[in-house]
Protein backbone atom coordinates (compact mmCIF):
# COMPACT_ATOMS: atom_id res chain seq x y z
CA UNK A 1 0.00 0.00 0.00
CA UNK A 2 1.35 3.41 -0.56
CA UNK A 3 1.48 6.68 0.91
CA UNK A 4 -1.13 9.46 -0.24
CA UNK A 5 0.90 12.77 -0.05
CA UNK A 6 -0.78 16.27 -0.75
CA UNK A 7 0.97 19.50 -1.33
CA UNK A 8 -1.48 22.28 -0.52
CA UNK A 9 -1.25 25.92 0.55
CA UNK A 10 -4.11 27.98 0.13
CA UNK A 11 -2.21 30.83 -1.56
CA UNK A 12 -1.58 30.26 -5.20
CA UNK A 13 1.58 30.92 -6.97
CA UNK A 14 3.87 29.75 -3.66
CA UNK A 15 5.28 26.73 -5.38
CA UNK A 16 2.48 23.91 -5.45
CA UNK A 17 2.97 22.65 -8.79
CA UNK A 18 6.75 23.01 -9.00
CA UNK A 19 7.42 21.30 -5.91
CA UNK A 20 5.02 18.38 -6.77
CA UNK A 21 7.13 17.70 -9.57
CA UNK A 22 10.37 18.05 -8.24
CA UNK A 23 9.54 16.02 -5.07
CA UNK A 24 7.67 13.20 -7.29
CA UNK A 25 10.70 13.10 -9.75
CA UNK A 26 13.17 13.31 -6.64
CA UNK A 27 11.54 10.42 -5.15
CA UNK A 28 11.25 8.60 -8.90
CA UNK A 29 14.65 9.11 -8.70
CA UNK A 30 15.33 6.91 -5.46
CA UNK A 31 13.47 4.33 -7.29
CA UNK A 32 10.31 4.62 -6.06
CA UNK A 33 7.07 4.20 -7.90
CA UNK A 34 5.39 7.65 -7.72
CA UNK A 35 2.31 9.18 -9.28
CA UNK A 36 1.52 13.03 -9.33
CA UNK A 37 -2.16 13.60 -9.52
CA UNK A 38 -3.04 16.95 -10.59
CA UNK A 39 -6.15 18.26 -8.94
CA UNK A 40 -6.66 21.61 -10.18
CA UNK A 41 -9.29 21.37 -12.83
CA UNK A 42 -10.13 23.52 -15.06
CA UNK A 43 -5.89 25.24 -14.46
CA UNK A 44 -4.07 22.45 -15.13
CA UNK A 45 -0.54 22.76 -15.13
CA UNK A 46 1.19 19.94 -13.62
CA UNK A 47 1.59 18.34 -17.04
CA UNK A 48 3.11 21.61 -18.50
CA UNK A 49 5.65 21.74 -16.03
CA UNK A 50 6.71 18.04 -16.36
CA UNK A 51 6.73 18.11 -19.94
CA UNK A 52 3.84 15.36 -20.77
CA UNK A 53 1.53 18.34 -22.33
CA UNK A 54 1.15 17.00 -25.78
CA UNK A 55 0.85 13.05 -24.66
CA UNK A 56 -2.26 13.84 -22.35
CA UNK A 57 -5.13 11.82 -23.83
CA UNK A 58 -8.04 11.26 -21.04
CA UNK A 59 -7.73 13.15 -17.31
CA UNK A 60 -8.99 12.66 -13.62
CA UNK A 61 -12.36 13.42 -14.67
CA UNK A 62 -12.76 10.85 -17.30
CA UNK A 63 -11.34 7.85 -14.50
CA UNK A 64 -13.71 9.47 -12.05
CA UNK A 65 -16.90 8.98 -14.49
CA UNK A 66 -15.65 6.37 -15.41
CA UNK A 67 -15.45 6.94 -19.17
CA UNK A 68 -11.41 6.00 -18.93
CA UNK A 69 -9.85 3.37 -17.28
CA UNK A 70 -7.05 4.42 -14.82
CA UNK A 71 -4.28 3.01 -16.76
CA UNK A 72 -5.66 4.84 -19.96
CA UNK A 73 -5.13 8.29 -18.04
CA UNK A 74 -1.63 7.82 -16.76
CA UNK A 75 1.16 9.03 -18.43
CA UNK A 76 4.50 7.37 -17.86
CA UNK A 77 7.40 10.20 -17.76
CA UNK A 78 10.03 9.56 -20.90
CA UNK A 79 13.24 10.35 -18.75
CA UNK A 80 11.96 8.04 -15.35
CA UNK A 81 9.87 5.04 -16.11
CA UNK A 82 8.59 4.71 -12.51
CA UNK A 83 7.15 7.77 -12.52
CA UNK A 84 3.81 8.73 -14.07
CA UNK A 85 1.16 11.60 -13.95
CA UNK A 86 -2.80 11.71 -13.83
CA UNK A 87 -3.59 14.86 -15.91
CA UNK A 88 -6.15 17.28 -14.51
CA UNK A 89 -9.24 18.48 -16.78
CA UNK A 90 -8.72 21.75 -18.51
CA UNK A 91 -12.14 21.81 -19.69
CA UNK A 92 -13.96 20.49 -17.34
CA UNK A 93 -15.64 22.31 -14.29
CA UNK A 94 -14.34 20.84 -10.68
CA UNK A 95 -18.00 19.81 -10.04
CA UNK A 96 -17.42 16.69 -12.21
CA UNK A 97 -15.41 15.58 -9.24
CA UNK A 98 -17.27 12.96 -6.95
CA UNK A 99 -16.68 12.57 -3.68
CA UNK A 100 -16.92 8.52 -4.33
CA UNK A 101 -14.74 8.97 -7.54
CA UNK A 102 -11.89 10.57 -5.88
CA UNK A 103 -11.77 7.93 -2.97
CA UNK A 104 -11.89 4.80 -5.92
CA UNK A 105 -8.95 6.55 -8.01
CA UNK A 106 -6.86 7.52 -4.84
CA UNK A 107 -7.39 3.69 -3.16
CA UNK A 108 -6.59 2.50 -6.58
CA UNK A 109 -3.10 4.41 -7.18
CA UNK A 110 -2.53 3.55 -3.46
CA UNK A 111 -2.38 -0.04 -4.51
CA UNK A 112 -0.41 0.01 -7.57
CA UNK A 113 2.39 2.85 -6.59
CA UNK A 114 4.96 3.50 -3.59
CA UNK A 115 3.66 7.25 -3.43
CA UNK A 116 0.53 9.06 -4.69
CA UNK A 117 1.37 12.84 -4.91
CA UNK A 118 -1.76 15.03 -5.13
CA UNK A 119 -1.16 18.92 -6.31
CA UNK A 120 -4.04 20.84 -4.74
CA UNK A 121 -5.68 23.69 -6.28
CA UNK A 122 -5.28 27.21 -4.79
CA UNK A 123 -7.77 28.29 -2.11
CA UNK A 124 -9.70 26.62 0.57
CA UNK A 125 -12.56 25.68 -1.45
CA UNK A 126 -14.14 22.01 -2.71
CA UNK A 127 -11.01 21.41 -4.90
CA UNK A 128 -8.02 22.21 -2.43
CA UNK A 129 -10.37 20.08 0.34
CA UNK A 130 -10.98 16.96 -2.34
CA UNK A 131 -7.30 17.13 -2.60
CA UNK A 132 -6.51 16.85 0.83
CA UNK A 133 -9.35 14.45 1.89
CA UNK A 134 -7.06 10.98 1.44
CA UNK A 135 -4.00 11.99 2.32
CA UNK A 136 -1.41 10.15 5.13
CA UNK A 137 0.89 13.16 4.68
CA UNK A 138 0.59 16.70 4.07
CA UNK A 139 3.23 19.31 2.89
CA UNK A 140 2.04 22.70 3.25
CA UNK A 141 3.98 24.56 0.58
CA UNK A 142 4.97 28.25 2.17
CA UNK A 143 7.10 31.80 0.77
CA UNK A 144 8.35 33.54 3.86
CA UNK A 145 6.23 36.20 3.07
CA UNK A 146 2.49 37.33 5.54
CA UNK A 147 0.05 36.28 2.89
CA UNK A 148 1.14 33.10 2.65
CA UNK A 149 2.11 32.15 5.88
CA UNK A 150 -1.80 33.73 7.08
CA UNK A 151 -3.15 30.79 4.34
CA UNK A 152 -1.09 28.21 5.18
CA UNK A 153 -2.08 28.79 8.74
CA UNK A 154 -5.63 28.67 7.53
CA UNK A 155 -4.81 25.52 5.27
CA UNK A 156 -3.19 23.87 8.61
CA UNK A 157 -6.72 24.02 10.06
CA UNK A 158 -8.66 22.49 7.45
CA UNK A 159 -6.07 19.46 7.75
CA UNK A 160 -7.08 19.28 10.70
CA UNK A 161 -10.44 18.93 10.40
CA UNK A 162 -11.94 18.15 6.84
CA UNK A 163 -9.81 15.08 5.84
CA UNK A 164 -10.38 11.32 6.40
CA UNK A 165 -7.43 10.88 9.08
CA UNK A 166 -9.29 14.36 10.89
CA UNK A 167 -12.57 12.79 11.08
CA UNK A 168 -11.40 8.97 12.59
CA UNK A 169 -9.73 11.04 15.26
CA UNK A 170 -6.15 10.53 14.03
CA UNK A 171 -3.55 13.49 13.46
CA UNK A 172 -2.82 14.40 9.85
CA UNK A 173 0.92 14.22 9.27
CA UNK A 174 1.67 17.63 8.31
CA UNK A 175 5.66 19.19 7.00
CA UNK A 176 6.46 22.31 6.16
CA UNK A 177 7.78 23.02 2.47
CA UNK A 178 9.38 26.88 2.86
CA UNK A 179 9.95 28.17 -0.96
CA UNK A 180 11.86 30.66 -2.43
CA UNK A 181 13.63 31.32 0.33
CA UNK A 182 16.77 34.27 0.13
CA UNK A 183 18.91 33.76 3.31
CA UNK A 184 20.91 36.65 2.75
CA UNK A 185 17.27 38.80 2.48
CA UNK A 186 16.43 37.06 5.96
CA UNK A 187 19.57 37.94 7.40
CA UNK A 188 19.30 41.03 6.46
CA UNK A 189 15.77 41.26 8.15
CA UNK A 190 14.10 41.76 4.95
CA UNK A 191 12.77 38.81 4.78
CA UNK A 192 11.19 36.76 7.41
CA UNK A 193 13.50 33.19 8.97
CA UNK A 194 12.94 30.02 8.73
CA UNK A 195 12.48 29.70 12.37
CA UNK A 196 10.03 32.80 12.25
CA UNK A 197 7.80 30.52 10.19
CA UNK A 198 8.24 27.58 11.98
CA UNK A 199 7.65 29.53 15.19
CA UNK A 200 4.30 30.89 14.24
CA UNK A 201 3.06 27.61 11.67
CA UNK A 202 4.30 25.08 14.29
CA UNK A 203 4.67 22.30 11.83
CA UNK A 204 8.30 20.41 11.29
CA UNK A 205 9.80 21.20 9.12
CA UNK A 206 10.52 19.26 5.69
CA UNK A 207 12.87 21.22 3.57
CA UNK A 208 14.12 24.62 2.20
CA UNK A 209 14.42 25.07 -1.09
CA UNK A 210 16.26 28.38 -1.98
CA UNK A 211 14.75 31.32 -4.53
CA UNK A 212 16.55 30.33 -7.13
CA UNK A 213 16.49 31.16 -11.50
CA UNK A 214 16.92 27.57 -11.79
CA UNK A 215 13.30 26.55 -10.81
CA UNK A 216 12.01 28.84 -13.98
CA UNK A 217 14.69 26.97 -16.14
CA UNK A 218 13.31 24.05 -15.67
CA UNK A 219 9.56 24.94 -16.04
CA UNK A 220 10.84 26.19 -19.63
CA UNK A 221 12.29 23.25 -20.39
CA UNK A 222 9.38 20.87 -18.96
CA UNK A 223 10.91 19.19 -16.66
CA UNK A 224 11.20 18.85 -13.06
CA UNK A 225 13.86 20.74 -11.67
CA UNK A 226 15.66 17.81 -9.95
CA UNK A 227 16.17 16.11 -13.82
CA UNK A 228 16.90 19.39 -15.16
CA UNK A 229 19.87 20.53 -13.11
CA UNK A 230 20.39 17.87 -10.20
CA UNK A 231 23.28 20.03 -9.06
CA UNK A 232 21.69 23.11 -8.75
CA UNK A 233 20.76 24.68 -5.10
CA UNK A 234 17.00 23.85 -5.53
CA UNK A 235 17.06 20.32 -6.90
CA UNK A 236 19.53 19.14 -3.95
CA UNK A 237 16.98 20.95 -1.40
CA UNK A 238 14.22 19.00 -3.12
CA UNK A 239 16.27 15.51 -3.36
CA UNK A 240 17.02 15.82 0.29
CA UNK A 241 13.44 16.91 1.05
CA UNK A 242 12.26 13.50 -0.44
CA UNK A 243 15.28 11.87 1.57
CA UNK A 244 13.56 12.84 4.76
CA UNK A 245 9.93 11.46 3.06
CA UNK A 246 11.40 8.00 3.22
CA UNK A 247 12.63 8.43 6.73
CA UNK A 248 16.04 9.07 6.01
CA UNK A 249 17.94 11.53 7.53
CA UNK A 250 18.91 14.52 5.14
CA UNK A 251 20.82 17.49 6.89
CA UNK A 252 19.24 20.59 6.12
CA UNK A 253 20.48 23.38 3.77
CA UNK A 254 22.38 25.56 6.16
CA UNK A 255 19.78 28.72 6.75
CA UNK A 256 22.24 31.02 9.05
CA UNK A 257 23.52 33.19 6.07
CA UNK A 258 27.11 32.18 6.83
CA UNK A 259 28.48 31.74 3.67
CA UNK A 260 32.06 30.32 2.18
CA UNK A 261 34.31 32.77 -0.10
CA UNK A 262 32.09 31.86 -3.70
CA UNK A 263 28.84 32.79 -1.36
CA UNK A 264 31.00 36.14 0.08
CA UNK A 265 32.13 37.00 -3.71
CA UNK A 266 28.35 36.66 -4.88
CA UNK A 267 26.39 36.78 -1.81
CA UNK A 268 23.57 38.96 -3.53
CA UNK A 269 23.04 36.22 -5.51
CA UNK A 270 24.00 32.84 -3.92
CA UNK A 271 20.90 31.75 -2.13
CA UNK B 1 20.38 60.74 1.00
CA UNK B 2 20.07 57.19 -0.45
CA UNK B 3 23.03 55.90 1.69
CA UNK B 4 21.65 57.38 4.52
CA UNK B 5 18.33 55.94 4.00
CA UNK B 6 20.32 52.48 3.62
CA UNK B 7 21.64 52.88 7.03
CA UNK B 8 19.15 53.86 8.42
CA UNK B 9 16.13 51.64 7.47
CA UNK B 10 14.51 49.07 10.04
CA UNK B 11 13.98 45.51 9.43
CA UNK B 12 11.22 44.59 8.58
CA UNK B 13 10.90 40.82 9.04
CA UNK B 14 10.17 41.79 12.80
CA UNK B 15 7.33 43.61 11.97
CA UNK B 16 5.94 41.11 9.92
CA UNK B 17 6.95 38.29 12.24
CA UNK B 18 4.75 39.83 14.89
CA UNK B 19 1.97 41.31 12.84
CA UNK B 20 1.72 37.67 11.84
CA UNK B 21 1.47 36.35 15.59
CA UNK B 22 -0.87 39.29 16.46
CA UNK B 23 -3.15 38.29 13.81
CA UNK B 24 -3.49 34.30 13.53
CA UNK B 25 -3.68 34.42 17.66
CA UNK B 26 -7.07 36.38 16.48
CA UNK B 27 -8.22 33.82 13.72
CA UNK B 28 -7.18 30.62 15.44
CA UNK B 29 -9.54 31.65 18.35
CA UNK B 30 -12.38 32.35 15.67
CA UNK B 31 -12.33 29.17 13.56
CA UNK B 32 -13.42 25.82 16.05
CA UNK B 33 -11.06 25.12 18.97
CA UNK B 34 -11.55 28.45 21.26
CA UNK B 35 -15.52 28.44 20.81
CA UNK B 36 -15.42 24.57 22.15
CA UNK B 37 -13.28 25.41 25.42
CA UNK B 38 -16.17 28.28 25.77
CA UNK B 39 -19.14 25.72 25.62
CA UNK B 40 -17.19 23.79 28.14
CA UNK B 41 -16.57 26.37 30.69
CA UNK B 42 -19.98 27.47 30.46
CA UNK B 43 -21.26 24.00 31.06
CA UNK B 44 -19.24 23.09 33.76
CA UNK B 45 -19.26 26.67 35.63
CA UNK B 46 -22.99 25.96 35.48
CA UNK B 47 -22.97 22.94 37.49
CA UNK B 48 -20.76 23.59 39.80
CA UNK B 49 -22.47 27.16 41.15
CA UNK B 50 -25.92 25.33 40.60
CA UNK B 51 -24.90 23.19 43.21
CA UNK B 52 -25.56 25.74 45.66
CA UNK B 53 -27.69 28.29 44.20
CA UNK B 54 -30.84 28.38 41.60
CA UNK B 55 -29.24 29.63 37.81
CA UNK B 56 -30.96 30.21 35.32
CA UNK B 57 -28.64 28.16 32.53
CA UNK B 58 -29.62 31.09 29.86
CA UNK B 59 -28.10 33.70 32.24
CA UNK B 60 -24.67 32.47 31.95
CA UNK B 61 -22.08 34.20 29.65
CA UNK B 62 -18.55 33.32 28.66
CA UNK B 63 -16.44 35.14 26.51
CA UNK B 64 -12.73 35.62 25.61
CA UNK B 65 -11.74 38.81 24.83
CA UNK B 66 -8.55 39.23 23.05
CA UNK B 67 -6.29 42.30 23.40
CA UNK B 68 -2.50 42.74 21.99
CA UNK B 69 -0.93 41.56 25.59
CA UNK B 70 -3.61 39.40 27.75
CA UNK B 71 -6.69 38.08 26.89
CA UNK B 72 -9.95 38.33 29.23
CA UNK B 73 -12.02 35.62 30.31
CA UNK B 74 -14.85 37.14 31.32
CA UNK B 75 -18.10 34.92 33.34
CA UNK B 76 -21.13 36.86 33.93
CA UNK B 77 -23.36 34.87 35.42
CA UNK B 78 -27.00 36.12 36.56
CA UNK B 79 -28.28 34.64 40.31
CA UNK B 80 -31.81 34.21 41.32
CA UNK B 81 -32.92 36.07 44.65
CA UNK B 82 -36.70 35.23 45.06
CA UNK B 83 -36.59 35.95 49.13
CA UNK B 84 -34.33 39.36 48.73
CA UNK B 85 -36.00 40.65 45.33
CA UNK B 86 -32.35 41.16 44.74
CA UNK B 87 -31.17 40.68 41.40
CA UNK B 88 -27.38 40.12 41.82
CA UNK B 89 -24.44 40.06 39.09
CA UNK B 90 -21.42 38.56 39.45
CA UNK B 91 -19.41 39.63 36.67
CA UNK B 92 -15.53 37.92 37.55
CA UNK B 93 -13.01 38.96 35.18
CA UNK B 94 -9.82 36.28 35.26
CA UNK B 95 -6.83 37.86 33.15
Amino acid sequence: MGTVLVVTSGKGGVGKTTSTAALGAALAQGGQNVVVVDFDVGLRNLDLVMGAERRVVFDLINVVQGDAKLSQALIRDKRLDTLSILPASQTRDKDALTDEGIARVIGELRENFDWVICDSPAGIERGATLAMRHADIAIVVTNPEVSSVRDSDRIIGLLDSKTDKAANGERMDKHLLLTRYDSARAERGEMLKVDDVLDILSIPLLGIIPESPEVIRASNMGSPVTLNNAASAPARAYLAAAKRLRGETAALPDSSGKKGLFGKLFWRRAA
Amino acid sequence: MKLLNFFTRQASAPVARERLQLLLAHERGASGGSSDLLEALRTEILQVIGKHVAVDSEKVKVSVDRREAVAMLAIDIEIRAPSEALLMEVPRKVA
